[in-house]
C-alpha cells in the first residue's frame, strides 16, 4: 500500500494523470498544497480515482484556500499517521 | 547497513530544467552504494532517452553519454510508461537504449516492487 | 518510527519547504524520530544564512536551525547542487576562492551518498517537491 501526495493543481494536469494511472486498491492520495484544488465539488474533468482509494486533503491547505472539499480532511498530524499505515510514498509534483 | 529497492520517477524533458540530470545523479548514487535501482521515465521524462541529442549549443553536457553509462554501474532496469510514449507519438525503437515499456495498469505494480520511491 | 524527509523545494517561491517544516514538526510532536532532512535541487536554498524576512513573515531557514537546535535534527545540504547555487560553508568558500560563505550554522554540506544512506536507514522517506 502506497500513500500518493499531489501538490500540484489543475494549471498542471498531467501531475494529476501520473498519479491516477499509479493507484491502486488499498493505495491513498493525499491532496496537498495546490492539490487540494483537485477536490473542489463542482471541478469537470476532476478526479478518476479507482475503487478502494481513499481521498483526503490537507486540511490546512484547505483553509487557506478557502475549500469546501469533497475529501477526507486530514491535519497534519494525520499526515504523519498515513505514512506510518503505508509502506511508502510517492510525491507527485 | 540492510538492502533496500529503489524506484527513480523522472517525469521531465532534458536540458529545459535540471531535474533530468539530478535524477540521473541519485540513480547513479545508489549504485555506487550497490541498491538495487530501477529507474521509471514518464510524461516528458520519456524525451531524455531520445537518440541524437547535441546540446553543445545551448551549452550543457549531453545527457545521452550519461544514460549510456547506466548498465556500467549495473542500472539495467528502465522503464517507460507506455502512455506517455504514446501521448508523445514515440515509439521504444526511437529510444537511446532498450526499455520496458510499462502500460498504465502496471505503474502501480511497479511502484508497489519496490521499498523506495524517489520523484525528481 | 524513524523518516527521513526530502526538500526540492525553494523557501518563499514555493510552499514546499514551509509543508515539509510543518511534516517535520507534526513528526516529532507525534513521538517520531527524523534520521535527517536532506537538501536537493532548489531546496538547497534552505540552508541560507541571509534570508532576511519582514517581521510577519516566516523565516524558514531560521525555523529549521531552531527546530534543529531543539531536536538534534541532521540538517544535511546536496553539496553539489549548493555550491552550483552559490550556497558555501567556509570550507567551500575557501576551496573556491569566494570572499564570503553563506550556510547557516545548523546545516552541513555533503554528498548525495547521505540521501542514499537516509533512505536506508529510515522506516520513511517523503519528498517535498517544488516544481520540475
Amino acid at each position: 500500500m502506497t500513500l500518493h501526495t499531489l501538490n500540484q493543481g489543475p494549471a498542471n494536469r498531467s501531475g494529476l494523470e501520473s498519479c491516477q494511472r499509479a493507484l491502486q486498491a488499498g493505495d491513498t492520495l493525499l491532496l496537498i498544497e495546490d492539490g487540494v484544488y483537485w477536490s473542489l465539488p463542482g471541478l469537470p474533468c476532476g478526479l478518476e480515482l479507482p475503487p478502494q482509494v481513499q481521498l483526503c486533503a490537507l486540511e490546512a491547505d484547505l483553509q487557506a484556500r478557502g475549500i469546501a472539499s469533497l475529501a477526507q480532511p486530514v491535519d497534519d498530524a494525520g499526515f504523519v499517521d498515513l505514512c506510518l499505515c503505508h509502506e511508502r510514498i510517492v510525491s507527485w509534483f | 547497513m540492510s538492502g533496500k529497492s529503489f524506484l527513480i520517477i523522472s517525469r521531465s524533458a532534458p536540458y529545459g530544467s535540471s531535474a533530468a540530470r539530478d535524477a540521473l545523479d541519485v540513480a547513479l548514487t545508489c549504485a555506487v552504494f550497490e541498491q538495487p535501482v530501477t529507474l521509471l521515465f514518464m510524461d516528458d521524462g520519456v524525451l531524455q532517452l531520445l537518440a541524437g541529442q547535441d546540446p553543445q549549443p545551448i551549452g550543457q553536457k549531453n545527457l545521452n553519454a550519461v544514460q549510456q553509462s547506466l548498465p556500467l554501474y549495473d542500472i539495467e532496469r528502465l522503464c517507460v510508461c507506455r502512455a506517455s510514449l504514446d501521448a508523445r507519438g514515440l515509439e521504444t525503437q526511437q529510444l537511446l537504449l532498450p526499455v520496458e515499456a510499462v502500460a498504465a495498469e502496471a505503474i502501480a505494480q511497479l511502484i508497489a516492487e519496490h521499498d523506495v520511491v524517489l520523484s525528481i | 518510527m524513524l523518516f527521513s524527509i526530502v526538500v526540492h523545494a525553494a523557501p518563499v517561491q514555493n510552499q514546499g519547504a514551509d509543508t515539509a517544516l510543518r511534516f517535520a514538526r507534526a513528526v516529532l510532536a507525534a513521538g517520531h524520530g527524523i534520521y535527517r532532512v536532506f537538501f536537493y535541487r532548489d531546496g538547497i536554498h534552505n540552508g541560507s544564512a541571509l534570508s532576511s524576512l519582514p517581521p510577519d513573515e516566516a523565516n524558514i531557514p531560521a525555523q529549521w536551525q531552531a527546530l534543529a537546535a531543539e531536536h538534534g535534527l541532521d540538517l544535511v545540504v546536496c553539496i553539489a547542487a549548493a555550491v552550483r547555487r552559490g550556497m558555501l560553508n567556509a570550507e567551500e568558500a575557501q576551496r573556491y576562492d569566494r570572499s564570503s560563505s553563506n550556510l547557516a550554522p545548523g546545516f552541513e554540506l555533503s554528498g548525495l551518498g547521505q540521501l542514499v544512506d537516509a533512505c536506508l536507514q529510515s522506516d520513511r522517506v517523503i519528498t517535498f517537491g517544488g516544481r520540475s
